[in-house]
């Protein structure tokens, strides 16, 4: 029964079914960074073969590129050949690019919705498994490899088996200081990082609607996180009054008709999906993770499992997990010194994440042992930053504003944290060295980071 | 690597691990290059647990273990997680890898394996664990994975299972081919639906 949003979307891109195979999926907007692409376009240029479409794919450089300096040349010569051939590629095959310092820079997936390219009802991919998070707009957004980067550059289209429907609905509503980023977090210790593998995810219920349009960018940006392909919101007034106005977003008659359209874009009342779970917002507290995955969390207040309560297919992993963290079982995290705090990434970049952390950065002090890297997801949020003098109230408290990247979410760039070290981090991520070789990271909202930042000590913001 | 998938018949190597992820599959660090030199990414496959963070050789590490080789990897369940890099891919197949077994694969890597011809084949959690149990127990243990007959065999206990892959994918994978051909030669029904879809 085609009567759930995603079968909607998904249904009306098919241009046709392979026999005995994949679908053959038309897609709407292709965004490229310097990372998963140069392969691609190396692949194009030995086929002899240009884009099929150029007008439906954006490039820019997020992962390589410094927080600092930016006006300056790359100071790691690889990087800068990374970050310097998705230009010449881009040139080459007639497409637009954001580069360093260009205003519309920074990171993918906080540059299309603000930008208004990330739009309801598009099919949206990009050599990145963090592409789920176009998916907040109403959009079938989801991370592609290399390869599949190349088949969207010669075709506009991919080759894709249909994933099965999954709904999650957040009835209730959150409580003080729970935010997005706990809400996923939650999901994620609920469902395991396999829970919803095979799965494109719908969220629904009364706490998700009541998300903020930058909430539910949060939300949807994790949906891989929890092996979901993506994850979903349908568009509602809240979406349609975050586009409007926007740079590439619709205007005039043009604006009216896709409202019209994007209004129609909700799973029927009869909808059928594959598996549906239903959680409690009120269940939800602050959440940090404690292991090398981010289903490996617990709300702050309480203790990491025993390893009793471990399946015995588990348990290697899980002792493997904590030896790294250098956490014990039954330990609570709550007081634990922190060394570096990260604010950013394409999961907490954007300006109600800065508005978030200055909150509790006000009229307090970073702690003495705390290195915070503040990093804005693009030059729009830097530019907002400073308009509402958010960046007076940090720099009071002790803290810098950098300029914008993928920065320390995967170190790619120069902020990696150094080995050993604990980072409380708002980036989606806490695998073994994903922050820098032997780098420790706790996953938490911005909230969460704040007030490690300003204690030194894992600390739950809403006693502060 | 375009190459003719048939029936791979190996030693394997053992991982039994959960969640292995992409970022330990191949660091971050290493996605710098900018062509697909699998020797490169196969070199530096497992890295942060192949070597210690001087440099040296950890020795504990399958990978450095003698004992073990072959063109294929059983890995605990969910392997592949995380990011969607296909270098994970480049650098399984670049140091040799055919085929992966394991209980159960994240999506997009999946996909990144069979782009690169490398068969990802999802058994069993039982036949995964009698599985490590014939390799701990003789790591000459020899696995058949018969791609034609969608069959894998454990040499040693003589246990069978078929695993599934759309008709499509095998077909490429037997004859080298790839979507990119497909997709070219289809072009004109992707014209065709973008008509329709402006209508």
């Amino acid at each position: 029964m085609a009567n759930t949003l995603f079968d909607k979307i998904w249904d009306s891109h098919v241009v046709q079914h392979v026999e005995d195979g994949p679908e053959q999926l038309y897609i709407d907007r292709l965004y490229c960074h310097e990372v998963t692409s140069p392969q691609a376009f190396e692949g194009m240029r030995k086929r002899g073969i240009k884009c099929f479409r150029p007008g439906n794919i954006f490039c820019m450089p997020d992962h390589n590129t410094p927080t600092h300096d930016q006006d300056k040349p790359i100071g790691d010569p690889v990087s800068k050949t990374q970050v310097d051939t998705l230009a010449r590629n881009a040139e080459e095959f007639g497409l637009a690019h954001f580069g360093m310092m260009n205003p519309k820079n920074g990171i993918i997936h906080v540059v299309g919705p603000e930008r208004g390219l990330s739009l309801p009802g598009m099919t949206i991919v990009c050599g990145d498994s963090h592409t789920s998070t176009h998916g907040a707009m109403g959009a079938v957004a989801f991370g592609i490899g290399t390869s599949e980067v190349e088949m969207v550059l010669a075709s506009q289209c991919i080759l894709q088996q249909k994933p099965k429907s999954m709904r999650i609905n957040i009835e209730g509503k959150l409580g003080k200081d729970v935010t997005a980023k706990d809400v996923a977090l939650y999901l994620m210790s609920k469902l395991t990082t396999s829970g919803a593998t095979g799965y494109f995810v719908e969220y629904a219920g009364e706490a998700v609607r009541n998300l903020s349009m930058e909430g539910r960018l949060t939300l949807c940006n994790l949906s891989i996180e929890m092996g979901a392909r993506g994850g979903f919101i349908a568009p509602d007034e809240v979406t349609f009054e975050y586009i409007k106005g926007r740079e590439y977003a619709p205007e005039g008659e043009a604006w009216d008709k896709a409202i019209k359209y994007w209004e129609t874009l909700k799973s029927g009342d009869d909808a059928v999906f594959d598996k549906e779970l239903t959680f409690r917002a009120e269940d939800i507290e602050p959440f940090v993770t404690y292991g090398t995955n981010p289903g490996m969390g617990i709300g702050i207040t309480q203790s990491i499992p025993e390893l009793d309560s471990i399946p015995e297919a588990g348990k290697a992993s899980f002792i493997k997990s904590l030896d790294y963290m250098g956490f014990k079982p039954g330990q609570k995290l709550l007081g634990t010194p922190v060394d570096y705090v990260f604010l950013g990434a394409c999961t907490n970049g954007r300006i109600e994440d800065f508005r978030a952390f200055a909150s509790i950065a006000k009229g307090r002090r970073k702690a003495d042992n705390v290195t915070a890297w503040l990093v804005p997801g693009s030059w729009m949020v830097y530019d907002q930053i400073k308009k509402e003098g958010l960046d007076q109230v940090l720099e009071e408290a002790g803290f810098e504003i950098r300029q914008p990247g993928c920065s320390a979410c995967l170190a790619m760039n120069d902020d990696k944290i150094p080995a050993g070290k604990l980072s409380v981090s708002t980036s989606n991520r806490n695998f073994e060295g994903r922050q820098g070789p032997g780098a420790r990271t706790v996953l938490a909202s911005p909230l969460v980071a704040a007030a490690a930042a300003v204690t030194g000590v894992i600390t739950d913001p809403r006693t502060l | 690597m375009k190459q003719k998938f048939d029936i791979i018949t190996s030693t394997c190597v053992p991982l039994p691990l959960e969640n292995v992820d992409t970022d330990q599959i191949i660091p971050a660090r290493f996605l710098k290059a900018t062509t697909r030199e699998e020797s490169f990414f196969g070199e530096n496959l497992f890295r942060d647990w192949r070597y210690n963070p001087d440099g040296s050789i950890n020795e504990g590490f399958v990978l450095n273990n003698p004992r073990y080789s072959g063109e294929i990897l059983v890995a605990g369940k969910n392997f592949g997680s995380g990011s969607s890099r296909e270098h994970a891919a480049w650098a399984i197949a670049g140091y040799g890898f055919r085929v992966v077994i394991s209980s159960f694969f994240a999506d997009i890597h999946k996909n990144n394996e069979l782009n690169n011809f490398v068969l990802p084949v999802v058994v069993s959690e039982t036949f995964l664990a009698n599985l490590f149990d014939s390799i701990d127990k003789d790591p000459k243990t020899i696995v058949e994975v018969d791609l034609p007959n969608q069959k894998v065999t454990n040499k040693a206990t003589g246990e069978s299972e078929t695993f599934e892959i759309n008709g499509y994918k095998k077909y490429c994978l037997m004859n080298a081919l790839d979507d990119i051909d497909f997709l070219l030669e289809n072009q004109e029904k992707t014209e065709a639906w973008e008509v329709a879809a402006k209508a």
